[in-house]
């Protein structure tokens, strides 16, 4: 059952841990709107270990501001950026 | 122009009193660990009787075959067939099924470009593309210079690729991080209304699918 909607506002967790991350390292810690809900998956964090990647994990695609991303941004104010996260990176935003 | 004419081409215009450097072979420097990883683990497998080195052959083979022309067809299609573009934005993967494109184990997304919004793709941590619809990517794509740079001054890189967009409008970058593929839907270029679909995939390149170019008009 996903945790999320599309128009939900969440908050990418800031943190480090090491090992296979697919939640890149610019978009920790920033805030954006879940764009649609993709279906569960097996959690690649696992899967790159030879385990079996479950229990799956539900992912989204999350739509950030550029200009909320990277502080310098230059380019038009409008203009966004979608990444693939997975549920257990994500935490309701205010 | 054949090797061997372009030899005495060479020797007519100018004298050999000095060296060039060799051309390196692909294979002749130290390989790196990832490639002997990989070597290792073929190998491997074909030795314990996993695959074959047959099998482990024809798909390599398989993947090298594929070409952006499948994607070009299903542009060409959603250009001339309303109901095949809404069916390909709502259900990519269904969608290129109908055109004989199998995406097995991927899930693929479809984004349109419009008048306000222009779609570019990147993967910023490795290169994941739609190899089965697109073939293998441009080195380019997988470099860390396109991968690191698109995705926080896209104008910029698209300009360097020759393509300047209206002021007004958006671009959305999309970070291809996990289980998605992406393929942009570019926008019809006018003066194409008499052309035919067979026609039209001809003017749909790789780079318009990826999107950082769009389709010019012949």
């Amino acid at each position: 059952m996903a945790r999320f909607a599309p128009g939900d506002r969440v908050f990418v967790r800031e943190a480090y841990p090491p090992g296979h991350i697919r939640t890149p390292w610019y978009i920790r810690g920033k805030s954006g709107v879940i764009e649609r809900v993709c279906g569960e998956f097996r959690n690649p964090e696992e899967l790159a270990y030879g385990r079996d990647g479950t229990p799956r994990r539900t992912l989204y695609r999350v739509r950030f501001m550029q200009r909320e991303v990277w502080d310098d941004y230059a380019e038009h104010p409008g203009d966004t950026v979608d990444i693939e996260i997975y549920d257990h990176w994500l935490e309701p935003a205010a | 122009m054949s090797r061997h004419a372009h030899e005495h081409e060479h020797e007519r215009h100018h004298a050999h009193d000095h060296s060039h450097p060799p051309q390196p072979d692909i294979d002749s420097g130290p390989m790196g660990h990832y490639q002997l990883m990989g070597a290792a683990l073929g190998e491997l497998l074909i030795e314990k009787g996993v695959i074959t080195a047959d099998e482990l052959r024809a798909t390599i083979e398989l993947i090298d075959g594929k070409s952006p022309e499948d994607g070009a067809r299903v542009v060409a299609r959603a250009w001339t067939d309303p109901d095949y573009r809404r069916r390909l934005l709502e259900d990519g993967n269904a969608a290129v099924d109908a055109l004989g494109v199998e995406m097995p184990d991927t899930h693929l997304v479809v984004v349109e470009n419009t008048a306000k919004v222009h779609n570019v793709i990147v993967c910023t941590l490795c290169s994941c593309y739609p190899r089965m619809l697109l073939g293998l990517p441009p080195d380019w794509y997988k470099a860390h210079a396109y991968r690191s740079r698109v995705v926080r001054e896209p104008r910029a890189v698209l300009r360097e690729f020759g393509t300047e967009l209206p002021d007004d409008t958006e671009i959305r970058v999309h970070d291809s991080t996990a289980d998605m593929r992406y393929l942009v839907l570019p926008r019809r270029p006018d003066g194409t209304e008499d052309m035919n679909e067979e026609e039209l995939a001809a003017l749909v390149t790789r780079d318009c699918m990826i999107g950082v170019s769009s389709p010019k008009a012949p």
